[in-house]
C-alpha cells in the first residue's frame, strides 16, 4: 500500500499526469472548436450565399455538428479489398494526429504552453510538413484512379508552398531573432509583425490556404473532375478522421498566422486596460478571425486551375518572398535594427 | 506599360479584395430562404398537386363516368370502370390513379365535363411504399372531401381564364 502511495506521490508521476492534464485542456476545446467550425464554415458559407445553412437541429443550429458526428458514426466502415490495408487505415490516423500534436508548442498565454521548445517554430513547420504523408499514404493505399490523383496534386501543391511558407517564416525569425514561439510574441509587443512585415503576412496567409488545402486551392479535392480527392474511398470513421484532421490543421495554420503576425496572445494596444482580459481570449479571438477569412474567401473564390496554382507558389511567391527575405535583412542590419 | 498596371494591380489582390467586399455585403443581406416545414411559399391557384375528386354539395358525386380523363391521360394512369346504378344514374364503380405513372399535366382536370377530377394544392403525399401510391376511387374521394374548401376557392380564382 504504502509502496503504491510513494509511487503515486512521486514527482516523474505527479509530473506525468499534470502534461496529461495539460494535453487534455488543449485538445479536448480544440475538438470541439473543429465540430464547430464546421458548423460555422457551412453557416457563413450559407448567408453569403442568402442561404440560411442548417438551423434546425438545436437553437441555431448549434448540435449539428453532433448529428454530423453520429451520423458518420453509424455508418459502415469499407476496407477496399484493392486497397493496403495497413497503409490505408494508418494513413486517417497519421493526419489527425499530426494535425493535433503541432499544438504542443503553441502558446497560448503568458507561460500557457506544453512544451516551451527554443525550436518550437522549427518543429510547427516540421510537424505541418508531415501532413502531406497522411494524404500520400491515403491515394497510394486506396489503389483507385481518383485518390491517387488527388493525392499527387495534394503533395505537389503542400510542397510547392512549403518552400515560400519557409522563408516567410525566416523573415518573421530575423524580425524577433528567435526561434521560441513564445519569444515571437513578446518581440511583438508594441508592434504587431503584420504591420511591418505585411507583404509576408498575405503570402503566408495564401501559402497556409495552399498548405491545408482550401479553396481557392483545393484542387487535390476537386468535386468537378477528383470526385473528393484523396479520401474518395474513405467512410465512416476514418473519412471523419481526415475531415477533423483537415479542421484541426486549418485551425492550427490560424493559430500559426495569430502566433507569427498578430501577436499571439497580446491585446492589439499596449495599453494595460487590454490586459484585463485574459491572454486566452485574445489569442482566440485572433484564431476566429482568421479562421473567418478562410470560410470567406473559399465563399469568394473559384478554384485555381493546376498550373497556375503552380505559376503562383514557384515563380511569384518563390522569387518575392526570396527578395523580401534580404531586403527585411539588409534593412534590418543596415538601420541597426536587428534584435540582440 | 499595361503588363506592368496588369502586374501592379494584381500584386494589390484589387480583384480578390473587390470579390470579398461583395461576398461581405451579401453575408449580410436578407436571406431567401424559406425554412420550408414551417414556412410555405405562395401556390397559384393552377397548382397541379395531388388528385382529388369532388362531390355536388348534396353528397352526390359528380363523376359521371365519362371516361374522358381516361381516354387522354397520356400517362394512361387512370383506370375506369363503370355501371349504371339502381337508380338509372351512370357512375363508376372503380376510379383509380397510379400517382407513380402521373405526370401531373393536368390533362385529366381540363378534360374533365363535370368538373370530378381536379388536382388540389397539396404536394406533400409523399409515402414510403409504391402501393401507398396507387390511389383507388374512395381515397380520391376522401381527397376531395379534405380539400374542397381550397380546390373550390382555386377553382373560382381561376375560371375567367378557362
Amino acid at each position: 500500500m504504502e509502496m503504491i502511495v510513494n509511487f503515486l506521490t512521486s514527482p516523474a508521476v505527479i509530473a506525468l499526469v499534470w502534461i496529461v492534464i495539460k494535453i487534455f485542456a488543449v485538445i479536448v476545446p480544440l475538438l470541439i472548436a473543429v465540430a464547430y467550425l464546421t458548423l460555422a464554415e457551412r453557416r457563413v458559407i450559407g448567408l453569403m450565399q442568402l442561404r440560411k445553412g442548417p438551423n434546425i437541429v438545436g437553437p441555431f443550429g448549434l448540435f449539428q455538428p453532433f448529428a454530423d458526428a453520429l451520423k458518420l458514426l453509424s455508418k459502415e466502415t469499407i476496407l477496399p479489398s484493392g486497397a493496403s490495408k495497413t497503409v490505408f487505415v494508418i494513413a486517417p490516423m497519421l493526419t489527425f494526429v499530426l494535425s493535433l500534436v503541432a499544438w504542443a508548442v503553441i502558446p497560448f498565454g503568458e507561460g500557457m504552453v506544453i512544451a516551451d521548445v527554443n525550436i518550437g517554430i522549427l518543429y510547427l513547420f516540421a510537424i505541418s510538413s508531415l501532413g502531406v504523408y497522411g494524404v500520400i499514404m491515403a491515394g497510394w493505399a486506396s489503389n483507385s484512379k481518383y485518390p491517387f490523383l488527388g493525392a499527387m496534386r495534394s503533395a505537389a501543391q503542400m510542397i510547392s508552398y512549403e518552400v515560400s511558407l519557409g522563408l516567410v517564416i525566416i523573415t518573421v525569425i530575423m524580425a524577433a531573432g528567435s526561434l521560441n514561439l513564445t519569444d515571437i510574441v513578446m518581440a511583438q509587443k508594441g508592434m504587431w509583425f503584420c504591420i511591418p512585415l505585411f507583404p509576408m503576412f498575405v503570402i503566408f496567409f495564401i501559402s497556409t490556404l495552399a498548405e491545408t488545402n482550401r479553396a481557392p486551392f483545393d484542387l487535390p479535392e476537386g468535386e468537378s473532375e477528383l470526385v473528393a480527392g484523396y479520401f474518395v474511398e474513405y467512410s465512416s470513421m476514418s473519412f471523419a478522421l481526415f475531415f477533423l484532421g483537415e479542421y484541426a490543421n486549418m485551425i492550427l495554420m490560424s493559430g500559426m498566422t495569430a502566433t507569427l503576425f498578430l501577436g499571439g496572445w497580446l491585446p492589439p494596444f499596449d495599453w494595460p486596460i487590454l490586459y484585463v482580459i485574459p491572454g486566452v481570449v485574445w489569442f482566440v479571438l485572433k484564431i476566429t478571425l482568421v479562421l473567418f477569412l478562410f470560410i470567406w474567401i473559399r465563399a469568394t473564390t473559384p478554384r485555381y486551375r493546376y498550373d497556375q496554382l503552380m505559376r503562383l507558389g514557384w515563380k511569384v511567391f518563390l522569387p518575392f518572398t526570396l527578395i523580401f527575405v534580404v531586403l527585411t535583412g539588409g534593412i534590418l542590419l543596415g538601420f541597426g535594427l536587428l534584435p540582440q | 506599360m499595361s503588363t506592368f498596371v496588369t502586374a501592379i494591380r494584381s500584386f494589390l489582390l484589387l480583384e480578390v479584395l473587390k470579390g470579398l467586399g461583395l461576398t461581405l455585403k451579401y453575408f449580410f443581406k436578407p436571406k431567401a430562404t424559406l425554412n420550408y416545414p414551417y414556412e410555405k411559399g405562395y401556390l397559384s391557384p393552377r397548382f397541379r398537386g395531388e388528385h382529388a375528386l369532388r362531390r355536388y354539395p348534396n353528397g352526390e358525386e359528380r363523376c359521371i363516368a365519362c371516361k374522358l380523363c381516361e381516354a387522354i391521360c397520356p400517362a394512361q394512369a387512370i383506370t375506369i370502370e363503370a355501371e349504371p346504378r339502381p337508380d338509372g344514374s351512370r357512375r363508376t364503380t372503380r376510379y383509380d390513379i397510379d400517382m407513380t405513372k402521373c405526370i401531373y399535366c393536368g390533362f385529366c382536370q381540363e378534360a374533365c365535363p363535370v368538373d370530378a377530377i381536379v388536382e388540389g394544392p397539396n404536394f406533400e403525399f409523399a409515402a414510403e411504399t409504391r402501393e401507398e401510391l396507387y390511389y383507388d376511387k374512395e381515397k380520391l374521394l376522401s381527397n376531395g372531401d379534405r380539400w374542397e374548401v381550397e380546390i373550390a376557392r382555386n377553382l373560382a380564382a381561376d375560371a375567367r381564364y378557362r
